[in-house]
């Protein structure tokens, strides 16, 4: 169904305790029409995976400061595989240095955004690679 | 439109779902609760399979104003409720944006402690549009719950004002959440929300003026008339009037016990307002079917042309609507009109 909204989990996994990027992003993406669910700070990885299966969002956009993104957004895609959600859309933003991105992509991360990325763009991304549902 | 093969894959689909979700499949659950927000085929085809299971849950709304800790409240519940070892399953509706139709659903930020707990299910909802507090598709949301086997449904509203009661008919019984100094005596004799109230809860009752809101809401609300005998003109509710400090826990273990003691021996019987629920279901197909008729490809153009005439006074709005029901059923030759001979 086209006409319906997609539907965002944006979640901020681990210790740092920053959350602006992450609510700053989620009321843009309120604006491009996406229905987005916030949990707010410090979630570990089976609390994401939890949010995303009842939520059953289109897509999980992580927001990382803390230097942690190899330990945990692995662990959050492979939660999300073995809960059955593996055609969900994973995308992270934060301070994630160019060298790591090759193998968190290999994890299961579709795309990452940095400092300095448009709302808008990370909207026609969103739309563009969402998985078709029923 | 029975027949073609889209409706036997979405009736295939609703079957795998609905008995997967029945047999505590968490993910199918989900699914499904996806497909009765977006009003797909599959979400008719589970909803008739699953609406004979449901019914056993208490179904509790919780209301008020933003910011008086309906989600806090919630979750301290969803705490106690869980230590007596019952399940307990949450809708949560936040506003959608009636410019760009996105959402911000937040309530989770405010339960957060169970995510290891298979036996509490939390949702968001978006209202889509829909002005009543919840969104259109919640009632049926909550049955899938119920049929799901969730022992009691906590349906949280957006952040409610004055007016918005229909969490009354959506749920068995209402706690309407204020908190201190939102008002004088004045506020607590008005009409609308307090009235469907089962259960009004000042919240934050660590604040100054807890007490004495509470002590207002109380005698303003039990003010009203005695009621004569033989006199069964409907009346507004005389809620329990309790305060909880939602973030401590204080007040939870006897607001838990009122709604136990209401289910069980509500002064205004459970009954009723599952019988307003029921109706309420009913209209809003009649109402979906009778809209989605009036804007299939046979009469859009028809309905549309009537609409103009309104706008343009060419029209007025009931001889509109004359216009449009009599035009309802004209384009379906086969459809079986219940005959009855003289």
């Amino acid at each position: 169904m086209t006409d319906r909204p997609i539907k965002v989990l944006i979640a901020k996994p681990g210790l740092d305790g920053h959350d602006r990027g992450a609510k700053v992003l989620a009321r843009g993406l309120r604006d491009e029409g996406f229905e987005v669910v916030y949990t707010g700070l410090r979630q570990t990885p089976e609390m994401i995976g939890t949010a995303a299966l009842q939520e059953d969002v289109d897509v999980v956009g992580l927001s990382i400061l803390s230097g942690a993104h190899m330990t945990l957004l692995p662990r959050i895609c492979a939660v999300l595989r073995d809960q059955g959600q593996g055609d969900i859309l994973v995308t992270a933003g934060g301070i994630i240095p160019d060298d790591d991105i090759p193998a968190l992509k290999a994890a299961g991360v579709a795309e990452v955004f940095g400092p300095g990325t448009t709302i808008a763009s990370v909207a026609t991304f969103l739309r563009a690679n969402v998985r078709p549902r029923d | 439109m029975a027949g073609t093969a889209g409706a036997r894959a979405a009736e295939t689909r609703a079957a795998e779902l609905s008995e997967a979700a029945v047999n505590g499949d968490r993910l199918a659950l989900a699914r499904l609760l996806s497909a009765v927000e977006n009003r797909t085929p599959v979400a008719e085809a589970a909803l008739r399979r699953l609406y004979p299971l449901a019914g056993r849950a208490h179904l509790v709304g919780i209301t008020g104003p933003p910011g008086a800790g309906k989600s806090t409240l919630v979750s301290a519940l969803i705490a106690l409720v869980r230590e007596a070892g019952r399940s307990v399953a949450v809708i949560a509706v936040d506003p959608s944006s009636p410019i760009t139709g996105g959402a911000l659903l937040g309530d989770r930020v405010r339960m957060q402690a169970y995510a290891s707990d298979r036996d509490v299910f939390i949702r968001s909802m978006a209202s889509r549009g829909h002005a009543g507090g919840l969104a259109s598709t919640t009632g049926a949301a909550a049955a899938v719950l119920d049929a799901a086997g969730f022992d009691l449904l906590l349906l949280e509203t957006v952040g409610t004002g004055q007016s918005e009661v229909e969490v009354a008919a959506a749920a068995d019984t209402t706690v309407v959440l204020e908190a201190p100094e939102m008002g004088d005596e004045v506020q607590a004799i008005k009409a609308g929300l307090l009235e469907v109230a089962d259960i009004v809860v000042v919240n934050k009752g660590d604040r100054p003026g807890a007490l004495r809101t509470a002590s207002q809401l109380r005698a303003m609300l039990a003010a009203g008339a005695p009621r004569l005998p033989g006199d069964d003109r409907p009346r507004p509710k005389r809620p329990e009037v309790m305060v909880a400090t939602a973030t401590t826990g204080e007040g939870i273990p006897a607001l838990l016990a009122a709604l136990d003691r209401h289910r069980r021996t509500g002064a205004d019987p459970v009954g009723t307002a599952r019988l307003a629920r029921a109706e309420a279901q009913v209209w809003a197909i009649v109402a979906d079917r009778v809209a989605g008729e009036l804007h299939a490809p046979g009469h859009s153009k028809s309905t549309a042309a009537v609409f103009a005439a309104v706008a343009d006074h060419a029209l007025d709005p009931y001889a509109a609507a004359d216009r449009l029901l009599e035009s309802l059923g004209r384009d379906r030759p086969t459809a079986p009109s219940p005959r009855r001979d003289p």
